[in-house]
């Protein structure tokens, strides 16, 4: 086929034949139409049959038009491209539905009313009601166990970069590396197995040490990364001065690094508010306000979300405010992403490069 | 580097410190050093105490259920606890959690890393920064939002695929359906893969980054299409590392809980069929017969739990092996 391109045209130019930059939009255009007209003929009904002859179409058409003028290299080339926009736009259509119906069902009982009251009184199957003790509990459990789990995980890092020689350290990598995979209902087990050994009822801060086994191996992580990033030279030019070694770290090593570290600590935290699994089994949920994370079930948003849903038996009332929960609880957990990176931008350490 | 560690390991006779000269030079001798040195490698010796009890606590309580188990653990199919004498197995549940994690990574895997390769090499120069940043948002959405959008928006918009399935492949003894609601290990398959894509495309895009440029534009300048080019460079350097992102998501797709919870309609027997009801994986079955179990009941889940536990570990292990391998050998490359 090439040939006989070449052999018509002299053979002047170093480029061979191209397909116009138009010519997949028109295939794609040409394609869609006829698997239009093969599906209202056929009588098919169901709009993804629809759909993937139009792709059979298309792909077969771009390949055979490809291979007549640009070479079979070229055409398998086409092909790739196309595939490769396929399945970025099939990945995008759920993650966008899943964001606009959280966003257009949860902003239908959203508002100050939601957010400053309980379930106390109210049924799930009942409109009313509210998030109030979710927020509490969630807050609670959350912020106890970032205190356990930011100085432990930082601290490890500072062990692995500063200090870390030989088989302890490659020890500790691994398994924090390991410990990052440990599923959030594990964590959960393991604590459950400690409060049946105890005898225990189920209270927030079992939760809080669950969700910090969790948010450990995170926090040493991203603070491992971020202590790597401090140049050498300041280290040496503190110990030079006679600095010991503790307040070289801790006065310029960490001071240098701490908007990272800062950034790391609030995707880890970001992370733990939306678990879900831990906290069902450790804290079990609760109808009412409880402000004491010490003593008794507490509730939380995520496990609020899934109480709401599954308690429904059906009715909207339940369905909306686990909406109105989870959009709640992705504003929180964006909000937190957000700034995290905004004060990874902002205080991004000076590597010189 | 070979010939600077050959020179610090022969030293220059030099005349021998006393100790406390040794000691004096290497500061270790300073109290605010030794207690930091102590708190800090103290917090590394707590993490490994952590998973030890971890696999020790789950091993005990674990091992309180099983003795009493009248079932045999590894086969039974059902899940009886709160009779006498209890019987219950893993069997349903090792298979539902093999079945729609595979499920979830033949779907994530290709998609994942073709959005990876349309981030590094295809995608408008200009909107791979604000797409790779919305794709990191989406692995930062909690898995119980997934449930419920699975539940609610995902199982009725499978009935139009479920149904031509039904008609086209039922043949496969996979695809058959009786026309019940779609809560099936499928649409936990698809869940699944949809919630495991943002980390998968993560990592994965990392690792195409680090393709070094002269391989791309050796293989341009040899006159390779940009399909050649990811096939014989991109493609090449990025497989290991693609393979342990699949192992990462493929760990939080065997672990995960709520979404399996929301979506699946259990029940303990292994259906041949992907689009009907029924099945269950572990960590779902410790969410759903939590509420119900007494004391014996929750050993019981505890010990499912330790498989569980034991499956991540071996899959999470391997991956970073092969993560590690591959730091070993892309220095050379870089």
């Amino acid at each position: 086929m090439s040939h006989a391109a070449i052999a018509e045209k002299p053979a002047s130019t170093l480029r061979g034949d191209r397909l116009p930059k138009w010519s997949p939009w028109a295939i794609a255009a040409g394609s869609l139409a006829v698997a239009v007209a093969i599906g209202l003929g056929a009588g098919l009904d169901s709009k993804v049959q629809w759909g993937l002859i139009a792709g059979l179409i298309f792909l077969v058409a771009t390949y055979g038009l490809a291979a007549r003028v640009e070479g079979r290299r070229q055409a398998k080339d086409r092909i790739a491209t196309a595939l490769v926009w396929v399945a970025f736009l099939l990945a995008v259509v759920p993650l966008v539905s899943l964001v606009w119906t959280t966003i257009a069902r949860g902003v239908k009982v959203l508002n100050i009313y939601f957010l400053t009251h309980s379930m106390g009184i109210v049924a799930d199957s009942q409109p009313g009601g509210g998030i109030y003790h979710a927020i509490i509990g969630s807050l609670e459990q959350v912020g106890l166990a970032t205190i356990i789990a930011a100085p432990i995980g930082v601290l490890t890092a500072v062990y692995l970069v500063e200090y870390g020689r030989g088989g302890l350290s490659r020890a500790v990598t691994f398994f924090v590396d390991v410990m990052t995979g440990v599923p959030s209902i594990v964590a959960g087990l393991f604590i459950l197995s400690l409060m049946l050994i105890f005898d225990m009822e189920p209270f927030g801060f079992a939760g809080s040490m669950a969700l910090a086994i969790l948010m450990m191996p995170v926090v040493v992580r991203s603070t491992e990364e971020m202590l790597k990033l401090v140049p050498n030279e300041l280290r040496e030019a503190s110990l030079a001065l006679g600095v010991p070694k503790w307040r070289t770290i801790l006065k310029v090593v960490l001071p240098t690094s701490i908007g990272g570290i800062t950034t790391g600590i609030m995707l880890a935290v970001a992370r733990i508010a939306g678990e879900t699994a831990p906290v069902l089994l450790l804290v079990f949920g609760n109808r009412f306000i409880n402000n004491n994370p010490f003593e008794g079930a507490q509730q939380s948003l995520p496990l609020y979300i899934y109480q709401q849903y599954a308690n429904s038996a059906g009715a909207n009332a339940a369905f909306d405010r686990a909406w109105a929960a989870s959009l709640t609880l992705i504003a929180f957990v964006m909000i937190l992403n957000l700034v995290a990176r905004g004060i990874a931008r902002w205080k991004a350490p000076k590597t010189g490069r | 580097m070979d010939t600077s560690t050959e020179i610090t390991d022969t030293p220059p006779p030099a005349p021998q410190p006393s100790a406390e000269q040794k000691r004096a030079a290497r500061g270790a001798t300073r109290p605010g050093d030794r207690i930091f040195l102590g708190l800090s490698r103290g917090s590394g010796i707590f993490l490994l105490v952590i998973m030890a009890a971890i696999a020790v606590f789950l091993t005990y309580r674990a091992s309180l259920a099983i003795s009493k188990d009248h079932g045999n653990f590894l086969t039974t199919f059902e899940w009886n606890t709160n009779i006498q004498p209890p019987s219950f197995g893993i069997a349903v549940l090792a298979y539902g959690t093999v079945v729609s994690s595979i499920i979830a990574m033949v779907i994530a895997v290709p998609i994942a890393v073709a959005i990876a390769l349309f981030l590094t090499h295809y995608a408008p120069r200009r909107l791979r920064g604000p797409i790779a940043y919305v794709i990191d948002l989406l692995a930062a959405v909690p898995s119980i939002v997934y449930g419920l959008w699975g539940a609610l928006i995902l199982v009725p918009h499978m009935n139009g695929l479920f149904g031509w399935l039904n008609d086209y492949f039922s043949w496969t003894g996979l695809f058959s359906w009786d026309e019940g609601p779609a809560r099936s290990m499928l649409t936990v398959g698809i869940l699944l893969a949809i919630m495991i894509l943002p980390i998968i495309t993560n990592v994965s895009r990392e690792v195409f980054r680090q393709v070094p440029q002269m391989h791309e534009e050796a293989a341009l300048a040899l006159g390779a299409t940009r399909w050649e080019v990811i096939r014989m460079a991109v493609i090449p350097f990025g497989r290991s590392g693609v393979i342990s992102a699949s192992m990462l998501g493929l760990g939080r797709a065997l672990g995960e809980t709520m979404a399996v919870a929301t979506v699946l309609s259990p029940d303990f027997l292994i259906h041949g069929s992907l689009l009907n009801p029924g099945g269950g994986t572990f960590a779902q079955n410790i969410a759903s017969k939590f509420g119900e179990a007494d004391e014996f009941g929750r050993d019981a889940l505890i010990a499912s739990g330790l498989v569980l536990f034991v499956i991540t570990l071996l899959v999470n292990g391997a991956a970073r092996m092969i993560i590690a391998r591959r730091k070993e050998y892309s220095g050379a490359n870089a």
